[in-house]
């Protein structure tokens, strides 16, 4: 191959080295804003920087992290999940459903891992299957979902769950680190292995870009997406297990609108909404600078309905934030 | 030999040396066309011929880059499709573009709606106005009807009717019994004698000459983008104007190669669909370069996907390498060896948004790959490696497709299954729409790959292509195999013949 490679045309693998493409990246911005966040929070809040205190702000989005990630793959593969927040109500429901009748802590996880699983097949099967629209049919599922805890529970609660279970959402492993923070670290090492350094990674790509030449170029890309919405049915239970276990209780209202604030964390950490693109680093920086917000308006005794107000300017103002310099530099330009 | 009619009125269109390139493309070049009121005028020639672009000119879509286009003897610049519409200009297309959710009533006027006195659309007028068109037209729905609710026939009756509400004086009807029954084929002619009768100038863009000869007044013969030549229907025949549309001149090249043909590769045995293609059987040797020629819906793409896995056959069975094998899905096809070149590149070939390499690696990841995990060096490797046999003009392997011009992406799409090591590759038309300097590059490519042993399926619709690159060809009319040729049978004339079905002498018209 050198003989012919010295007579022919030769083509760079790359034109930008790796360091302009980082400095240039959705992440670096965003990471930008996290440290201007941090910084501002130290300001502000004389109890802001205290190890404690900072290590409780971090189940502001553990739970809703570890589905953010297996929701961004979703997202790239072109197809979304709104049913995640009504999985864990189910989810949750079942394991107290389970403690009524003696079951314990392993128990209990099979239990919340099954019915995530479950629910994501009950997903997958109508979309990939049955090739309906994700946003149509996980609507649905949002309301079936947990209109059955609804029906389960009514107003009661199941409480009683063993000493033993509230070791996932309330453990230390050391000092300040929680379970939590560990789980979070695992899963978000797995789905940036998952996406960026396996084939399975590159065909999410290659669907989310184009599904009818990714078919067209030999993937099976029903059987993908399918994978794709066990995964997040998965995580979703995870964050079941975590939520229930910290709470120490289970209500069908758990987790309401949880769905909204996961999606805006990965389109926060640059996933395009349309599929295609985005990366893992982009959603663990878009977690923290949520969870940093949302800790330091907390410190400020800021409402939670205001809050939210705060989150959604964040996601219009970080995402018109590169269209707006692209128009100003063009304008300069001309 | 250019030929030209007496005009014995003046027409009402006439395009006069109209020119229209496209990057790399000279799509026209100085096209004559006049259409007179109360004529049908059929618009000749081989896919590629440009009968399309001129559809688009007329009706505004496309801006001619020279040559001058008269209204009644006027001049006339369409800026867009609006203006063509306000000159009395209207075409019913191929796929006829209505809009299926809406009623009939509201597909005819939509965009000219009656109102009333509050500026609202008067619904009553409206399908009071619409149901007077239908019954001009002798059309058997209701104006209340949805329109998604009609069969093709009806929606062209749909388009026709829309073009007398904005009082058409030119109907351009593109291929409009391409998708037609026998009987509604009579009802349609029935209806263009109605227009003819109307005084309304009529281009009719066929490929069947059955129809040209019964239905058109005169004709308008296009070769490669020229003028060849126009006149009376009355005065020419079928084999005359065959001629006029397939003879060139010499001035495209072929590799020469003398076929090196091995053992059968693929069999194919009774291959039936439902509705695209029925009783399909041939067999492919190593090495060979086997043509597809058709008419546009012949079906050859539909049987090509089904191959390659993308639709199931209700019916046969695929041999490759003697055994029987089952193709559920393009992964199953390329793990057997077939690989599929789409035409539509930009939406079935490359993966826009991906980089050259990823495309180029996506079919062969479990090659370049170590148990599931990336290895980027090898895949840049495989990638340089058929970029640099394909000569890609690229800025780097980095770079994303979508930044190609069609001539390279059609190279990462036929790199990409290269790389897979296959033994068929199937080739939709393969230089549809690609410069004169790389569709030579594909063609000597294909040359090579044979004399390599790959096998070659080639689907073509350009005849000198498909005669100077083919050992055998087979074409198929109406989904079925017409005709499989080779040798001295593999003449223009011929693959013409079989393809459009011209087998009795042509039933005159009195004009």
């Amino acid at each position: 191959m050198s003989d012919t490679a010295a007579q022919t045309r030769h083509i760079p693998d790359r034109l930008n080295s790796r360091a302009f493409r980082i400095l240039r990246s959705w992440e670096t911005l965003l990471l930008g804003v996290a440290i201007a966040i941090f910084v501002i929070n130290t300001f502000t809040s004389p109890y802001f920087l205290n190890a404690w205190n900072l290590s409780d702000a971090t189940f502001n989005f553990t739970e809703k992290a570890m589905i953010a990630f297996a929701m961004a793959l979703l997202i790239i593969s072109g197809e979304i999940d709104l049913s995640v927040a009504s999985i864990i109500a189910l989810a949750s429901t079942a394991m107290g459903l389970a403690v009524q009748y003696g079951a314990g802590t392993p128990e209990l996880v099979l239990i919340g891992l099954g019915v995530g699983l479950l629910c994501g097949a009950f997903n997958a099967v109508f979309v990939t299957i049955l090739g309906l629209p994700s946003i149509v049919v996980t609507i649905g599922t949002m309301s079936l979902f947990r209109g059955i805890s609804y029906i389960i529970l009514g107003d009661n609660a199941f409480r009683g769950y063993p000493d033993s279970f509230a070791w996932f959402g309330q453990g230390y492993l050391y000092w300040v680190f929680t379970v939590e923070m560990l789980f979070f670290v695992v899963i978000a090492i797995f789905y940036g292995v998952l996406l960026h350094k396996t084939n399975f990674g590159r065909a999410v790509y290659a669907i989310g870009n184009n599904p009818t030449a990714a078919l067209f170029s030999g993937i099976r890309v029903q059987r993908v997406k399918f994978i794709l919405f066990l995964l997040t049915g998965l995580m979703s239970g995870v964050a079941a297990i975590c939520l229930t276990s910290r709470l120490g209780s289970t209500r069908p209202s758990i987790a309401t609108g949880m769905e909204l604030e996961v999606v805006t964390m990965v389109v926060l950490g640059g996933i395009n909404i349309l599929g295609g693109s985005g990366s893992i680093p982009g959603v663990v920086i878009a977690a923290f600078v949520m969870g940093l917000v949302t800790f330091g308006l907390g410190l400020l005794n800021v409402p939670g309905i205001v809050m939210s107000i705060f989150i959604g300017l964040l996601l219009i103002g970080v995402i018109a934030l590169p269209r707006l310099w692209s128009m100003f530099t063009a304008r300069r330009a001309s | 030999m250019p030929q030209s009619a007496t005009p014995v009125q003046t027409p009402v269109v006439s395009m006069d040396a109209i020119t229209k390139t496209f990057p790399g493309v000279t799509a026209l070049d100085q096209v004559k066309l006049d259409l007179y009121p109360g004529q049908v005028t059929a618009l000749v020639g081989e896919n590629g011929a440009g009968k399309s672009t001129t559809v688009k000119v007329l009706t505004g879509i496309y801006q001619p880059n020279g040559g001058t286009i008269r209204i009644d003897g006027t001049p006339i610049a369409f800026g867009n499709p609006n203006a063509a519409s306000d000159a009395g200009i209207t075409a019913i297309h191929q796929e006829t573009v209505l809009f299926d959710e809406l009623c009939v009533a509201e597909n005819i006027f939509i965009g000219h709606a009656p109102r009333n006195k509050l500026g609202l659309i008067d619904t009553r007028e409206m399908h009071r106005a619409a149901q007077v068109l239908l019954d001009e037209i002798g059309a058997p729905f209701s104006t209340h009807a949805q329109l998604r609710d009609l069969g093709i026939a009806n929606k062209h009756l749909v388009a026709i009717a829309r073009a007398l509400s904005v009082d058409a004086r030119v109907v351009i009807m593109d291929e409009p019994t391409a998708a037609l029954s026998h009987k509604e084929i009579e009802e349609l002619y029935t209806l263009v004698e109605t227009l003819k009768a109307q005084g309304k100038a009529i281009l009719f863009i066929s490929h069947k000459f059955d129809e040209i000869f019964r239905i058109a007044d005169r004709y308008t013969v296009f070769r490669d983008g020229a003028f060849v030549g126009d006149g009376l229907i009355a005065d020419i025949d079928e084999n005359a104007l065959v001629k006029m549309m397939v003879g060139r001149a010499v001035d495209q090249i072929f590799p020469t190669r003398t076929p090196n043909l091995g053992e059968d590769v693929l069999q194919v045995v009774g291959y039936d669909h439902p509705t695209e293609f029925a009783d399909i059987n041939f067999t492919l040797k190593r090495g060979e370069i086997l043509g597809f020629y058709g008419l546009v819906g012949a079906g050859r793409s539909e049987f090509m996907q089904s191959l390659f896995g993308i639709t199931r056959p209700s019916k046969g069975a695929c041999k490759i390498n003697g055994k029987i094998r089952i193709i559920r899905s393009p992964a199953d096809a390329v793990a057997n060896g077939i690989v599929y070149v789409p035409e539509d590149r930009g939406k079935q070939g490359a993966v826009i948004g991906l980089p050259i390499f990823q495309n180029i690696t996506l079919p062969s990841l479990k090659r370049t790959s170590r148990s599931g995990f990336l290895q980027l060096a090898e895949e840049f490797k495989l990638a340089r490696e058929y970029a640099q046999r394909l000569d890609l003009r690229a800025a780097s392997l980095d770079q994303d497709v979508g930044n190609l011009s069609g001539g390279n992406q059609q190279k990462v799409v036929i790199a990409k299954w290269l790389a897979t090591q296959p033994q068929v590759i199937i080739l939709d038309e393969p230089t549809k729409g690609i410069d004169i300097g790389s569709k030579a590059a594909v063609h000597e490519f294909m040359t090579e790959l044979a004399s390599q042993g790959l096998s070659v399926i080639m689907v073509s619709s350009e005849i000198p292509e498909v005669i100077g690159m083919s050992d055998r060809v087979i074409v198929m009319r109406d989904g079925r195999i017409a005709a499989e040729l080779s040798g001295d049978d593999l003449r223009p004339e011929t693959l013409v013949r079989h393809a459009a079905d011209i087998t009795t002498a042509p039933k005159r018209q009195e004009a």
